[in-house]
Parts: structure tokens; C-alpha cells; sequence
């Protein structure tokens, strides 16, 4: 997993809450056994008409928002189903951070083993984002995970909440795997206690 | 006086090493269910990293999201779903997975082939790379849903760094009124409390009414708990509960059996014991319920109506109400009683147990299917299909104009070829009225099995009661 310490980049708005991980990935993009390309899928149904053209009014066919890498959304984003693959597709197709008022639990936790960088603001904070990036898609914002902040061009800055072990493993780049295998012991002992 | 919440007790009980200064707790995990569709990448991280499946007798796989529901001998017609099983069954060879296919008796939706082998028991923790799992809480049983990032920490370590959640008491008192069911009590707690009231929490549903409900209706109920917005939901043990357990394969035996029971039965939250948040129901108050939209909180009353905007608390809520009913095709302030339904879909790991399957048969029996509508049955397991059979369940829904199809997921997800058209109307027992959930561009409203089997008779959503009279 890539380190992630500080982002400066341009973002796109999605002005709808609930965002659920069927929008993110449909289910039939889910039988694929690798991790590769599942950015072709992304909000597949959003983007793309039943012919497989793209629609014009959706923000990720907007050529002005190309190239961004965050992804600002409503309450809510990352409902439902446990599938990584939504997590999958936004980094595949070059997110590498997403800001909303509020995340779903285990899209919450997938990101951030996937080097997703999730930034939880005040509603009014995300609103007024959405507001600036729809009005001007040249928009830089500023997320720094060391300071937890995110910082708009006149300078205004929202601090946003992160589990220390989570940001010490983005900052890193490292994943579980490594601290797990190092508790075996603690592991072993646990196995031998029956509960009854 | 203090207390520990029934979440608490088994948490507490599985802390291999307790996080300090914020950091996560290290919790064991007792049963691990895989399917075909979040494992593949995960053994690919074992495979990279050489590394073995640390408790076999733990990990147990079946065959559901992506498996045909029709001529099941032949092979799977789409090459990236046959693969994907295909892939599934090379990795269950490769690393000694008991696994049971296509075919084997006991394949079916992990979340019913759990419970029904005995596999699942109260006091343990359950993972599984979906976000159903919470359906195994329904037995005193702490779990969730998991990645495929966690599916591979716990195939190599038996563990996952997670926070302690905070605790939800759900109590729902009272006598449920005739017609009403599990499922309308579960889609009017998420009606009232949001698809995401639950983030952060576990839930843990109390009171009179839950005490009463069987097994197949606790899972009911602990399924959807994920659709609240909880990673898990979770009901105490009782003699229910052990009645459930008793005698299936998996489940402890003699002078265990005994011990085990014991230990069951000291799993309840305290009386002294502090929820970080609570809520009531009147179960006597609440009536049938059918969603009207996008997510599992867009519920009413099947006698009630779809909001109007301004009943609505703010601004967010209008926009999402507003998204919604255009892709629904419905509008504001329209009753819900009377819409033309297209398709209905009885099945998934929410209702698909033969407890659900016996109460819409009751229902159908001796009437027809509705010419316009096209309806399936879709066991939850190859089990509880055996056992319909057994019942001549198989035979009213037949005659009555439904199809009869093989145990799997199905039309929940759509992921394998039982998917809805685009712009149908589909009352489905299922779990999630995502937009394209259960096919693009198709249009799902959520409902009990007895408000499944009246909508299919009647073309339209009906309120089941008019018909139980």
C-alpha cells in the first residue's frame, strides 16, 4: 500500500447522500477474481447509459473534473454491501481520498486498508466544499493526514477525526498483516482458554 | 451498579491483546464463512506471502452470490461466474477449505447454511466477506462483515484489529399484530431510525416481542441490522435459542452440550448494564411495511403513504427523497396501497428459510399468480429446498403459478442471471432497494413474505391483512 501523507489536488462534487457500494461497484462487476480494472466499473450505472455511452450530466464525464482526486459526497457514503471492490474502484480509478459528513462502518475500515484516505467533516464544511468545487473545478484542496486537516485556497482549515494506529499505518504505508503475525504468541494463549 | 452489555461479554472474551492509547483491540474470531465472491484476492494474499489457513476448523465455504438458480448440473453459462467458482473451488483444494458446492446438499446462502449446521452459536464471533453476517447474531453470536483485505487477515492470523463498538438497546414490546412480522418490524426500526442510525453501533434487540419470535425470525431481524447502519446486530440466547441448536452436526454434544448451555445462559446484557443509546417500539402499534425507495429506511405502513418533502427534517433528506422517487417512478404523497408490482422475488438470506417459505405457501395456496407478474421462489439452501419438498411446499407454489427455482442469492444481488428489467417493479423479500440492486435499472420495494405472496396473487401491493381475514 502506498504512504499517504499529504494531498494536494482538485475534486469532484456528488451531491447525493447514501451513496451505497451497489452505485460505487454494481454486483456484476464482482466476479472478477482480481483487484485490477475495477475502476472501469466505477458508479458504472451513473456514468454510463444501457448502451454503455456516457452520460453528459454525470461529474466524472465532465472533462473539467478530470484528473481530480478526491471525491466529495453526502452522509452516509459506502452503505451497504461489505464488498472491497468499491474501494477498489475509486483508488483504481485515481482517487485517493473521499470527504463526506459521515461514512458507512466497513466501507470505512476497507478504505483505509487500501490506502483510501477517508476525511469525515461537519456537513456544513462538506457543503460549502461542494459548493466551491461546483462552482470552480479548478479548486485545490488540501488534506494533510499528519496535521488532519483540509485546507481550502484562502486558507480556511477543518480538522477531520482518525484512529492513530489508521494514520500511522497510512502515513506508513504498512497493513495489518505485519502487526498481526507479530502477536502469534498472544494468539497461541487465547487458543488454549476454553469459555466454558 | 455496573453491568456489561451481552456485546461486551463477548467482546471481553475474545480480546487476544487490548489496544492501548486509541489503538484497536486484537479479537479473536470462531467461525469464518467464505464465499466465491470476496474471497478469491484474499487466498491471493496468502498465496503471495506463503502462508497457510491457520484454523481450518474454523473456515468453512460455500457456493451463493454467483450461482445459477436454474439447470444447476450444467455449466455456469457466464465464463467470469464459472471462473469465479471455479476459483473458489481451486483455493478450497489448494489450502484444505471444507467447502460445499453446487450440487451438495448443503450449499446454499452462507448466512442459512451456518445456523443450520450448528455452526453458529451464541458467545462466538462469526466473520464473513458480507455485510449480512450480522443475521448469525440472532444466536447471542457477536458478528459482522468483514473485507476482503480482513477476510485475508483472518484466514492467516484467526484475528482482526477492530475498536470496541458502542451499544444500541432495540426494544420492541408488546404482541405484534396479526400480519405483522419480523420483517415489518425490522423495516419500520430502520424507518425510524435511519439507514444509518446504527453506524458505530452494535445492535442489541430486547423486549417482548423479539422473546416471542423464532429463530428464523431472529435472523429476520439481526440480517437487516447492517441496513440500520450496525455492523452487527445481536438478540441474548434463550431456550429458543438452545432448542434451535440442539442436535444439528456441528453443535456440542453430551456432557459438552451441557457445559455449553451453562455458558449460554450467562450471556445477557446485566441489569445494571448501560447502552450508549436506546429505543422503543410498541410492537402492537406497527403494521405490514413496504419501502418506497432507495435505501432500507425509505418505509411506510403498507396502509400509509410516501412523504411528502416537507414532513421530511432537512435538506439532505429532500434530495435523497427526491433521487429517489425518480428512479422509483413514484411520487410524493402517493399511497402505497394499489402500486402495480411486475416481478416478485421470495428468497435471500433475510426470508429465505422454511419458516418464510411455509408461511407465503400458506398464503398462495390455491390461488393464482396474477397474469402480469412474474414470481420465484428461491430457497436459501439446497436444504431448505429439500425440506419444502419434503412439505409439498414446492407443489402450491407451482400450481399456484411460481417458479421453483435452486437454492442461491439470486435476484437479491442480481449477480448471477435471475435479474429484474429495467423500470420493473419488484416485491422482493430481499434486504436492499438499491438502485439497480436487483438488475439495472430495476425498482425494488422491500417487504415481509405473506406481503410478497399477496402482491403476487394480486398483480399490486395489497395489505396482507385484507387477505389473512
Amino acid at each position: 500500500m502506498e504512504p499517504i501523507q499529504k494531498l494536494t489536488a482538485r475534486a469532484v462534487p456528488l451531491r447525493a447522500e447514501n451513496v451505497d457500494t451497489d452505485q460505487i461497484i454494481p454486483a456484476r462487476f464482482l466476479t472478477a477474481v482480481t483487484k485490477e480494472g475495477m475502476g472501469d466499473g466505477l458508479f458504472y450505472s451513473w456514468r454510463y447509459t444501457s448502451e454503455g455511452e456516457p452520460k453528459p450530466d454525470f461529474m466524472l464525464n465532465d472533462p473539467a473534473y478530470a484528473g481530480a482526486e478526491i471525491l466529495i459526497a453526502g452522509r452516509n457514503f459506502g452503505s451497504g454491501s461489505s464488498r472491497e471492490h468499491a474501494v477498489w474502484a475509486l483508488t483504481d480509478y485515481g482517487f485517493r481520498c473521499v470527504i463526506t459528513p459521515g461514512f458507512a462502518d466497513i466501507f470505512y475500515n476497507n478504505s483505509l486498508k487500501n490506502g483510501l484516505l477517508l476525511a469525515p467533516l461537519p456537513e456544513d464544511a462538506v457543503n460549502m466544499l461542494l459548493d466551491l468545487v461546483e462552482e470552480d473545478p479548478t479548486t485545490v484542496i488540501e488534506v494533510d493526514l499528519e496535521r488532519q486537516t483540509v485546507t481550502l485556497p484562502d486558507g480556511q482549515e477543518h480538522h477531520f477525526e482518525i484512529d492513530p494506529f489508521r494514520k500511522m499505518c497510512l502515513l506508513q504505508g504498512v497493513d495489518d498483516l505485519g502487526y498481526l503475525q507479530s502477536k502469534a504468541e498472544a494468539v497461541a494463549v487465547h487458543e488454549a482458554r476454553s469459555p466454558y | 451498579m455496573s453491568g456489561k452489555t451481552l456485546a461486551e461479554k463477548i467482546w471481553d472474551a475474545h480480546v487476544v491483546t487490548k489496544g492501548v492509547d486509541g489503538q484497536p483491540d486484537l479479537i479473536y474470531i470462531d467461525l469464518h464463512l467464505v464465499h466465491e465472491v470476496t474471497s478469491p484476492q484474499a487466498f491471493d494474499g496468502l498465496r503471495q506471502a506463503g502462508r497457510p489457513v491457520r484454523r481450518l476448523d474454523l473456515t468453512i465455504a460455500t457456493e451463493d452470490h454467483n450461482t445459477p438458480t436454474l439447470e444447476i448440473d450444467r455449466p455456469i453459462k457466464d465464463p467470469t461466474s464459472r471462473i469465479q467458482i471455479e476459483t473458489l473451488r481451486a483455493n478450497a483444494a489448494e489450502f484444505g477449505v471444507r467447502i460445499h458446492s453446487l450440487g451438495d446438499i448443503e450449499q446454499g446462502i452462507v448466512h442459512v447454511v451456518g445456523p443450520q449446521l450448528g455452526l453458529t452459536m451464541p458467545g462466538i464471533t462469526v466473520v464473513c466477506g458480507d455485510s449480512h453476517t450480522s443475521t448469525h447474531g440472532a444466536f447471542g453470536a457477536l458478528a459482522f462483515g468483514i473485507g476482503t483485505s480482513e477476510v485475508a487477515h483472518v484466514l492467516a492470523t484467526q484475528c482482526l484489529l477492530q475498536h470496541k463498538p458502542k451499544t444500541f438497546a432495540i426494544n420492541v414490546e408488546g404482541e405484534l399484530g396479526f400480519g405483522v412480522t419480523a420483517k415489518d418490524v425490522i423495516l419500520a426500526i430502520i424507518a425510524k431510525n435511519g439507514a444509518a442510525g446504527g453506524t458505530g453501533y452494535v445492535f442489541e434487540y430486547r423486549g417482548s416481542a423479539i422473546r416471542k419470535m423464532s429463530m428464523a425470525n431472529r435472523m429476520t431481524i439481526c440480517n437487516m441490522s447492517i441496513e440500520g447502519g450496525a455492523r452487527a446486530g445481536m438478540i441474548a440466547p434463550d431456550e429458543t435459542t438452545f432448542e434451535y441448536i440442539k442436535g444439528r452436526p456441528y453443535a456440542p454434544k453430551g456432557e459438552e452440550w451441557d457445559r455449553a448451555v451453562a455458558y449460554w445462559r450467562t450471556l445477557v446484557s446485566d441489569a445494571g448494564a448501560a447502552f450508549d443509546r436506546e429505543l422503543t417500539l410498541d410492537g402492537s402499534k406497527l403494521e405490514p411495511m413496504v419501502t418506497y425507495g432507495t435505501n432500507p429506511g425509505q418505509g411506510v405502513p403498507v396502509t400509509g403513504c410516501i412523504p411528502m418533502p416537507d414532513e421530511l427534517d432537512d435538506a439532505a433528506q429532500r434530495r435523497s427523497l427526491f433521487s429517489a422517487l425518480e428512479y422509483m417512478g413514484l411520487k410524493p404523497g402517493q399511497p402505497m396501497e394499489g402500486q402495480p408490482v411486475d416481478i416478485v422475488f421470495i428468497g435471500s438470506c433475510t426470508n429465505g428459510r422454511i419458516e418464510d417459505l411455509r408461511e407465503a405457501a400458506k398464503l398462495v395456496q390455491g390461488k393464482r399468480v396474477a397474469d402480469s407478474v412474474q414470481a420465484l421462489v428461491v430457497p436459501g439452501s439446497k436444504a431448505v429446498k429439500a425440506q419444502a419438498e419434503k412439505e409439498g411446499l414446492d407443489r402450491i407454489f407451482s400450481e399456484a403459478g411460481f417458479e421453483w427455482r435452486g437454492a442461491g442469492c439470486s435476484m437479491c444481488l442480481a449477480m448471477n442471471e435471475d435479474k429484474a428489467g429495467a423500470g420493473k417493479y419488484v416485491a422482493s423479500t430481499s434486504n436492499r432497494n438499491f438502485q439497480g440492486r436487483q438488475g439495472p435499472g430495476a425498482r425494488s420495494l422491500l417487504m415481509s413474505p405473506i406481503m410478497a405472496a399477496a402482491a403476487a396473487v394480486n398483480g399490486r401491493v395489497v395489505d396482507v391483512r385484507d387477505m389473512l381475514n
